[in-house]
């Protein structure tokens, strides 16, 4: 064996190596690896929480739709109840309405009528008095037997 | 290959070959140039690589090829001491980095072919070049050494003074005065077999495997049976060494954390 002072000069060597190393090669990557392994901790503590409040997300989506389809079946019913309403209602007064009509016209025709009905007597009047004047071949005085007119006039 | 030209025979080659560059500093002592050079060079080199790659990593965004690289290394060491060391292991953990990397490397020189190099320095008229730096005791004593000295400091730390002289006197037998100098004895035992034991485990492989490839290239003398074989026994060698330099490396590197997380724990 030969030892000499190549055993301090490489101790030496070692020294350095040892505090270089220690000093400025591992501080970045371990930097490096530790802000790595934080960041992905993080990133499943994230993920984890984005999962919880998914379900919980979810759930409320669900209440909101089964109310929104509670209120969508009640407003239904509500719209048809109005509609039929609304039907019956216009039936009752399509009905009055006609029925009004009806009944004006029926006016108009009694009162018709009834103008007709007299024209009628006013000419059947006359017709006999002038069959009567020519019967009698003399003229009636319409003055003097204005009443007995009048009196036939009513019986027609 | 050894054609025997330039060499007075086969101990000569190999005696060659195992012989580090000496270089006498008259008033400083003898110094294995090539040991400190390797050993300096290959460091500087994967210590400066892995700042370029550690300056650039980034948390966000995809990783690039050579930050996976080293964050691989990184997992790798750390998941080891993890397991071994308690507490606060910020410096062990770079400590196991410097020592599986620099390891790594200069055992990494195995897969060289010997007389490349070899021829390789002669052509510029160095004589004697050993590529491979843990080969050289020095360098593993050295590593040993250091981590012993750190194994210390951190039972001074973790201890204070007076409970590791407790333990340094009181333990493994007790604390009667008398029981004294035995349990001293033993500590000290530990404390020498520790680093002795970690430099020539690393020491030992390597000279080993230099010595078994300095043997394959003999084969050489043989003729052309023997430059074939050789070359055949010489890959099969070196891919058995793609196994012994990293698992030597990491061997080093986990007694060293199981040293210090010892010397950590408090009885």
């Amino acid at each position: 064996m030969n030892i000499n002072m190549t055993l301090l000069l490489q101790a030496m060597g070692f020294a350095i190596f040892i505090y270089f190393t220690a000093r400025f090669v591992m501080p970045p990557l371990a930097n490096a690896i530790e802000t790595r392994r934080r960041q992905i901790a993080d990133g499943l503590a994230e993920a984890e929480k984005g999962k919880a409040s998914l379900v919980i997300s979810q759930k409320e989506a669900d209440k909101i739709i089964a109310e929104a389809k509670a209120k969508a079946t009640d407003i239904v019913a509500q719209a048809e109840k109005q509609r039929n309403a609304t039907i019956e209602a216009s039936k009752v007064e399509a009905k009055t309405a006609g029925e009004r009509e009806k009944a004006s016209a029926q006016a108009e025709i009694d009162q018709l009528s009834v103008k007709a009905k007299e024209e009628l007597r006013d000419r059947v009047a006359d017709l006999a008095v002038a069959g009567a004047q020519r019967i009698l071949k003399r003229e009636i005085n319409p003055q003097v037997h204005g009443d007995l007119l009048s009196q036939l006039k009513a019986e027609l | 290959m050894a054609s025997g030209k330039g060499y007075e025979g086969p101990g000569d080659y190999i005696d060659h070959h195992l012989s580090n560059l000496k270089v006498d500093f008259s008033n400083f002592g003898t110094v294995h140039l090539d040991t400190v050079i390797m050993g300096w060079v290959l460091g500087a080199v994967v210590f400066g690589i892995l700042f370029l790659i550690s300056r650039k990593a980034t948390a966000t965004g995809v990783p690039g090829k050579a930050q996976a690289f080293f964050e691989l290394l990184y997992d790798f060491v750390d998941t080891q001491i993890k397991d071994i060391f308690h507490g606060d292991r910020k410096f062990i953990v770079s400590l196991g980095i410097t020592v599986f990397v620099w390891i790594l490397a200069m055992n990494a020189m195995k897969f060289l072919p010997v007389d490349f190099i070899a021829k390789g320095f002669e052509a510029v008229g160095v004589g004697y070049w050993k590529p491979v730096a843990t080969a050289d005791i020095n360098t593993t004593l050295a590593l040993s050494l250091s981590v012993i000295f750190l194994v210390i400091v951190f039972s001074f730390k973790a201890k204070g003074f007076r409970g590791y002289m407790h333990e340094l006197f009181c333990t493994p037998f007790g604390g009667f005065p008398l029981l004294w100098p035995f349990n001293f004895l033993f500590q000290l035992i530990e404390l020498v077999s520790k680093p002795l034991s970690l430099a020539l485990r690393l020491y030992g492989n390597m000279y080993a495997g230099e010595i078994i490839f300095l043997l394959i290239s003999l084969l050489s003398i043989a003729g052309w049976y023997g430059v074939i074989s050789g070359s055949v026994l010489h890959a099969a060698w070196a891919i058995f060494h793609i196994l012994v330099v990293p698992l030597q490396a990491f061997i080093f590197m986990m007694l060293t954390a199981v040293y210090l997380a010892l010397a950590h724990e408090s009885h």
